[in-house]
Parts: structure tokens; C-alpha cells; sequence
């Protein structure tokens, strides 16, 4: 018993030990988790200078505060709704792809909020507004230029998008990015003239129905990938004619009706009328 | 005699020799056919269903009926190193790779899509016009199976280049298939050899679509058109058209030049919508994979109307009993949809026999307004069937016209019920509205917009009286009144139960009626006629010479 104690008291540890160990622990996990994070924690808030970040404030106070809250934070609930998200930590991806394409500010509330072709915000007034909002917290931003260029996606790199395509976009946007209807009067809009940002943007930030696709869902090669498809129509031809909307088989049986039937019944009045 | 004379003089001997060729020929070239836009509608049929065996032979030279996975390696960049299935490869390198291949597979889809679609209208016209009264009974029975095979047959074919949104489609016939109560997992295991989808689906279908239905719609093509030669072709109502007799013009040379002329119209027009407008883009669905779906996943047209239903169906239909699932929320919509369908069609011309009481032997035309209620019914069918179609492209509709798909769906709920019921009491009514003025016009002839003022004062629009000619077709019909009122020889027995059934079958059908004029109605009109109607007009048809009359009096049972 004895001599079992002594051994014990042996090999006794430092009293300090246990709060190296805890502190060295933290180091490892935090310094693995700072090197494999998605990048989008810790983005955005550096290039913006302070003076962006004033000015963004304070277009955010005059056009979005009304509903997103005078500190981004939501809006109140009225009648059970409330009037607009909070915005804190949604990142400047989602300021750029919103502001950017129209949608907000919204003129009006409705199922979803339209694209709207008329922009209301030079580009620099909507990175202005992103750079208050990635201010508050962090998240996803803008992506980059290198993220963004599809001239080095290989032919395989793009059968891979256009797969990953079809797994997780074309149930809700159609095989060839036309779009389709959501529930309740909500829709996917049709992709085929949004910039390639956009789409990125839309990735990463997920806007009304659509979900987020992160970096851990879909890796940032993959992206540039879906894109290099979707906006490069020049690779992905269509050698049978005219699409008619590439919509599937509704506009093909309307063609078949209005077009085929409806010729060649004309072409048999044309052929019995001759005795009557 | 030339040398040319010579041989195909020796030539036609020897086949008269031989086979009799003589007779044959004889015959069928002196066939009467009569003229009639709407006959040609089944020539449409006809003759895209020999430009799909055509078009259809070309494709299977090189289309590869397996299941087995494959690297893609063609020409076409967005598929580039993709794992496919044979059959997914060989459709692309038939599209890309092959010479005339696209075009070849493009005139088959849209020839099939027309195919289906001429089916439709030329029944409809057998429908309204009554062509599948006695003794067409059974060759209307095998044109609606014939229109069933169609339909089976253009999604089988629709099945097999296993693009994504043809595997989703089999997906959905699967689902078809186990929701039969029972039975239907045991005829999916059965068909698809297992598990869906498996491995043998592919290699079945092509037996199926390029053997088995052909064969037998081939068969049952053959017979249709002998039947068509057995029965003679109905024709028209009009002067010097009996029960009896066929007017038109021999088959020899003018329907031999108008039909052989019609059949390369359809393939040109069919060629040129083929040659103009995409269908089945497989490169653009990709593979079949069965967790992917894209929105707008749409059957081929013939289908839609039973994806509709299905879409219309309460989810709430389905329940579990002794262990199993009963999925009456597809069950319904789909196998019992198509099997009620397919009674009523076949089974019409007896339904409406008993209505009628009529056994005769009807080789003249109804005009649809002459039968309100069958075409009545038959524009409710039609109302129904699309209604169905809006409901299987209800996405589409809510997407392009920014309309809420739920929306669209609860008021479809309403409408296929509601809506049909309606076309029918306004078509029934328009009919009547027609025969009424039909009888104007025999009785008080054209309305001329001449306006007369009389000597004392009164204003009156002078009608011209019809020709003869014009006016057997508006008076020559038969008129059936309700078996309370007039009991025809064929009835049944009224204190039996079907004798009942037609009764009350008879009453709705003939209840609301207008009818023909009669000789002495005719007589009448123009005795009154005579002082308003200036001199000289009224004696151009004597009432009691017009045969046109006097059959339709000999013809009242």
C-alpha cells in the first residue's frame, strides 16, 4: 500500500500541469480551427476602411433601417410578422447580391422579392452598405476575382458542376437554370442572366427559399465550376434547334398540338377541298 | 408493243397467274372512298405511325439496350468523363456522333408526340359524328386500345435513352405500379427484376417499345383497316348519300395520289418541326440518377393528364390496413383513372345503344348538333381530360404567369368537377341552339338582309328559300324521342331492370330535343309564306316530291 502511494507520488504531476495542458489544448484547437475554418468567418471586415463603414451606416440608417432595425438588428413584429431580418453577420455577399440585383430595398412585400432590373445603388454605395454590415459581425463575402474567373476550369471541372448541378440546383431551377415554381406563389428565378457574383453570392448566403451551399457543402472550386456552366452557353450547346424555353416536356406538347396537328389539319381541309 | 408493255404485261400476268393478283387489284382500286377533310385525321395516324417503324428501325442499329455503366467520352464538354449507362452513351453518340442521327432521333419524338396527338382528334371525330354506331362497334373498341398501346408505348420509348428526366419518369411509373393494392410490389419486383431501378428494366422496355407493342398495334392496325373495307367508310349526310351506297371516288388513281401526297405532307411537316425546334434535350437532362430531380419534371404530353390527377389528389387518400399501405392517392389518379377511361370509351357505343334503342345499321354521319347530348358528353370528356393536362403543367403555369401553384392546384380541385359539368349544359344547349335554327332555315329560308317595305307600312327582311340540295342536309336526320313517349321496337322489356336503365337513360338523352321538320311543317311554312315572300320563290321545292323529307318521315320508327 505503501510503496503503491510512493509510486503514485512519484509520478504526481506539477500543479501547474493541468492549466498548461488546458491552455495548450485551447492552442491546438483554436489554431486548427483558424487554419480549417471555412474561410468565411473571419472574412470581410479588413478592406473596408472606417470611412466605408460611416458612410455605409448611414445609408443604411436612410434606406434599410425602416425594416432591418436602426442597428441591423430586425425590425419589430408587426402583426405577427416581422418587418424585415436581422442582418447581423449575413455578411456583405448578402448586402451586394440583394442590393445588387435589385431586390432590396423591397417596394413591396409579397411572396418573394422580384429581381428588379433598375438598381437604385451605385456600386460603390452597395459595398459602402456591405462594409457597415460585415462591420457587426463576420460573414460570407464578396467573393473574389480568382473565385469568380472560369477561363481555367477544364472540360471535366465543368461536367463536375454541371453535375453538382443537377444534384442540388436543378430540382428547384430546372435542368438548364430556367427556374421553376416554389410553393405558395414563391419561385426559383431563372438563372440564365445572372452574373457569375451573383450566382456566388446566392451559393453562399442562401437568399428567401434557397439554402446556404457553404464552402464545406460545396467547395469553392465546385462553384466556380456550376458557374463556368451556367454562364458559359458556348460550352453547352444545343444542336437540336430551337429550345422552345427548355422547360421540359409542356412546351414540346404544345409545339406537337399547335404546330404539328394543327398544320397538318389544315393541310387535310386544304386536301377535301377540293370536291366540297 | 414495246419492250416495256412487254414485261410489265408478262409481269401482271404472272402475279394474276399466281395469286390472283387481278382480283385484288380490281377490287381495292375501284374502292369508293368518300371526301372529307376530317377522314384524313386518321391518315395522320397512320402515317406517323410508318414514319416512327421507319425512323424508329434506323435508331436501334445504333442504340445500346443495357444498363451497364460506362465512362462518357463523346464530343459533348459538359458530360465530359461522367459515369453513364450504356444506353445514356449510345443515345448521345447516336445524337452527336452518328450522320443524321439527331434528326433521325428528333423525327421519331415529335412523330410519336403526333402520333398520340392525330389519335386523339380523329377519335374525337369518330366520337361526335356517331361513326362508331353499329356495325362500327368493334372497330371503335380496337382504336381505343390502339390509343391506350399508343400511350404505353410512346412512354416506353421516352424511357429508354435513361436521361435523367426519363429515369424520373420510370420512377414514377414505379410508384404507379406499387400503389396497385397487393399485388404491386410483386409486379415491380416482377417488371424491373428487383429493386428499382436495377439493371434489367433497360434491356425489357427496348423488347417491349421496338417489339411487342408494335407487333400487336401493328396487328391491331391491319385489322382497323380491313375493318374499314368490311364496313365501308361512312360519309356525310347529303343528297344521294344512303345507308346503302358510298359516294366519293375510287381509290384508283385519286385517293392513291391524295393519300400517297398526304403521307410525305405529314413526314415534311413532321421532318421540319424536327428539323427546327430541340425535343429531349438527354445532353442537357444528364444521366439518370435517381436522387437528382429537375424542377418542370414533366411526362410527355399523353401522359400529362395522368401526372395532372395525381397532382389534383389529396395526400389524405392513403391509409394502412392489416399491415399494408393502401396509396389510394396514386392508385386512384392513375390505375383507376385509366381503367375507368378505358370502360366507359369502349363500352359507349352500347351505352348509348340502350339510350337509343336503335340496333340499325348506321353508315350516314351524325352532325354533331344533331346529337346534343353525345356531344355534349363528349365536350365534357374533353373539358375534363384538359383540365387534367393545366393540372400536370401546373408548375409551368404558376412559374410563367407568377401565379401560386397552390392556388392553381385548389381551384383545379374545383374546376375538374365543376367545369365539365358546365361544358357539357352549354354544349348541349348550343347544339339545340343550332338544330333551332336549322329549322329556321328549312322552314323560312336564308335571312337575305333585304328589308322590304310592305304597301301599308310594315317592314319585312326578305328570306330566300333554300335549294333542295341545301335543305336535305338541315332535315334529312333522324329524331329519337324518349321511350316514355315512343317505345321503339328494340327496347327492352320496361319492368326489367336494364328495360328501366334505358328508360332513364333514354330520358336523359332525348328529353331536350328539337325536331327535324316534317313535310307538313315545310307545306305549312310555305302557305304562310306566300303572301310575304315576293312570288317565285316558294315554288322551287314541293314538299311532298322531296325525298330528303320523306326519309326523314319513313325513318321516324
Amino acid at each position: 500500500m505503501t510503496r503503491t502511494l510512493t509510486a503514485l507520488s512519484a509520478r504526481r504531476r506539477h500543479p501547474l500541469a493541468v492549466v498548461v495542458l488546458i491552455a495548450l489544448a485551447l492552442l491546438l484547437v483554436g489554431g486548427l480551427y483558424a487554419a480549417v475554418a471555412p474561410r468565411d468567418a473571419q472574412a470581410s471586415t479588413s478592406a473596408a476602411s472606417a470611412d466605408d463603414i460611416e458612410a455605409g451606416k448611414k445609408l443604411f440608417l436612410a434606406n434599410c433601417a425602416t425594416c432591418h432595425g436602426l442597428n441591423a438588428q430586425g425590425g419589430n413584429v408587426v402583426e405577427g410578422k416581422v418587418a424585415g431580418p436581422s442582418l447581423i453577420g449575413v455578411g456583405a455577399a448578402s448586402v451586394d447580391f440583394q442590393v445588387g440585383t435589385g431586390r432590396m430595398p423591397l417596394a413591396q412585400s409579397a411572396a418573394q422579392a422580384p429581381e428588379v432590373s433598375k438598381i437604385r445603388f451605385s456600386q460603390e454605395q452597395i459595398d459602402q452598405m456591405g462594409a457597415y454590415i460585415a462591420s457587426l459581425a463576420p460573414g460570407p463575402a464578396v467573393p473574389t476575382d480568382e473565385e469568380l474567373d472560369v477561363s481555367g476550369v477544364s472540360d471535366e471541372q465543368l461536367a463536375r458542376g454541371a453535375s453538382i448541378f443537377r444534384t442540388n440546383c436543378a430540382m428547384c431551377h430546372n435542368f438548364a437554370g430556367k427556374g421553376g415554381a416554389l410553393t405558395a406563389g414563391k419561385y426559383a428565378p431563372d438563372l440564365t442572366d445572372t452574373s457569375a457574383k451573383h450566382i456566388y453570392e446566392a451559393m453562399v448566403t442562401g437568399p428567401q427559399s434557397m439554402p446556404v451551399f457553404n464552402n464545406n457543402t460545396i467547395s469553392p472550386e465546385d462553384k466556380t465550376a456550376i458557374i463556368a456552366w451556367l454562364t458559359q452557353q458556348e460550352k453547352r450547346p444545343d444542336p437540336g434547334g430551337l429550345t422552345v424555353g427548355s422547360i421540359g416536356p409542356v412546351s414540346e406538347g404544345i409545339v406537337a398540338w399547335i404546330a404539328g396537328i394543327g398544320i397538318l389539319i389544315g393541310c387535310s381541309v386544304w386536301l377535301g377541298m377540293k370536291s366540297s | 408493243m414495246s419492250t416495256i408493255d412487254k414485261v410489265a404485261g408478262g409481269v401482271g400476268n404472272f402475279a394474276d397467274d399466281t395469286v390472283g393478283a387481278s382480283k385484288v387489284v380490281n377490287g381495292f382500286a375501284r374502292k369508293i372512298f368518300p371526301d372529307h377533310w376530317s377522314f384524313m385525321l386518321g391518315e395522320i395516324t397512320l402515317y406517323s405511325f410508318v414514319i416512327l417503324l421507319f425512323t424508329g428501325t434506323f435508331l436501334t442499329f445504333f442504340y445500346e439496350p443495357s444498363a451497364a455503366e460506362t465512362t462518357y467520352v463523346g464530343n459533348y464538354a459538359p458530360l465530359a468523363g461522367q459515369h453513364v449507362s450504356e444506353a445514356y452513351a449510345s443515345s448521345l453518340r447516336l445524337s452527336f456522333d452518328v450522320r443524321g442521327g439527331l434528326i433521325m432521333r428528333q423525327v421519331h419524338h415529335w412523330a410519336a408526340l403526333v402520333f398520340v396527338a392525330a389519335t386523339i382528334v380523329h377519335m374525337a371525330r369518330v366520337f361526335f359524328t356517331g361513326a362508331f354506331r353499329k356495325p362500327r362497334e368493334i372497330n371503335w373498341v380496337i382504336g381505343a386500345i390502339l390509343a391506350i398501346l399508343a400511350v404505353f408505348e410512346g412512354f416506353t420509348g421516352y424511357s429508354l435513352p435513361d436521361d435523367l428526366l426519363s429515369g424520373t419518369g420510370i420512377r414514377i411509373a414505379q410508384a404507379i405500379i406499387l400503389a396497385v393494392p397487393v399485388v404491386g410490389s410483386y409486379i415491380s419486383f416482377f417488371l424491373f427484376g428487383g429493386e428499382f431501378p436495377g439493371q434489367d428494366f433497360i434491356p425489357r422496355f427496348f423488347t417491349i417499345h421496338i417489339l411487342l407493342l408494335p407487333a400487336i398495334m401493328l396487328a391491331l392496325i391491319v385489322v382497323h383497316l380491313m375493318l374499314v373495307v368490311v364496313h365501308k367508310h361512312t360519309q356525310y349526310p347529303g343528297p344521294g348519300r344512303t345507308e346503302d351506297n358510298v359516294v366519293g371516288f375510287p381509290l384508283f388513281p385519286v385517293y392513291m395520289a391524295k393519300a400517297g401526297g398526304f403521307f410525305f405532307i405529314v413526314f415534311g411537316v413532321i421532318a421540319l418541326i424536327a428539323g427546327l425546334v430541340s425535343i429531349n434535350p438527354i445532353w442537357a437532362y444528364g444521366a439518370y440518377d435517381p436522387s437528382p430531380v429537375t424542377a418542370g419534371s414533366q411526362p410527355d404530353w399523353y401522359m400529362g393528364w395522368l401526372d395532372g390527377a395525381v397532382r389534383l389528389m389529396p395526400g389524405w387518400f392513403e391509409f394502412n390496413l392489416l399491415g399494408f399501405t393502401f396509396s389510394m392517392n396514386i392508385f386512384i389518379p392513375t390505375t383507376v383513372v385509366i381503367l375507368f377511361t378505358m370502360g366507359v370509351l369502349c363500352l359507349y357505343p352500347w351505352i348509348e345503344q340502350a339510350a337509343t334503342g336503335d340496333r340499325r345499321e348506321h353508315h350516314l354521319l351524325d352532325r354533331p348538333r344533331n346529337q346534343p347530348t353525345r356531344t355534349g358528353l363528349g365536350v365534357m370528356a374533353l373539358t375534363f381530360y384538359v383540365l387534367l393536362w393545366i393540372s400536370g403543367g401546373n408548375d409551368i403555369i404558376a412559374h410563367m404567369m407568377g401565379l401560386s401553384i397552390n392556388d392553381i392546384t385548389r381551384f383545379l380541385r374545383v374546376a375538374v368537377f365543376v367545369l365539365p359539368a358546365l361544358a357539357f349544359v352549354i354544349t348541349k344547349r348550343i347544339c339545340l341552339g343550332l338544330q333551332r335554327k336549322d329549322r329556321e332555315k328549312a322552314l323560312h329560308g336564308r335571312e337575305t338582309g333585304r328589308i322590304v317595305r310592305l304597301p301599308h307600312g310594315e317592314f319585312i327582311e326578305v328570306h330566300a328559300p333554300l335549294t333542295e340540295v341545301e335543305r336535305w342536309t338541315l332535315v334529312q336526320h333522324d329524331s329519337f324521342r324518349p321511350m316514355e313517349i315512343e317505345d321503339r321496337l328494340d327496347a327492352g322489356n320496361p319492368s326489367s331492370l336494364y328495360g328501366k336503365v334505358q328508360r332513364r337513360l333514354s330520358k336523359f338523352y332525348f328529353e331536350d330535343r328539337v325536331e327535324p321538320v316534317t313535310p307538313a311543317e315545310l307545306a305549312a311554312s310555305h302557305h304562310d309564306h306566300h303572301g310575304e315572300v315576293e312570288g317565285g320563290h316558294h315554288d322551287a321545292v314541293d314538299a311532298g316530291n322531296n325525298p330528303a323529307i320523306g326519309t326523314s318521315q319513313t325513318l321516324h320508327g
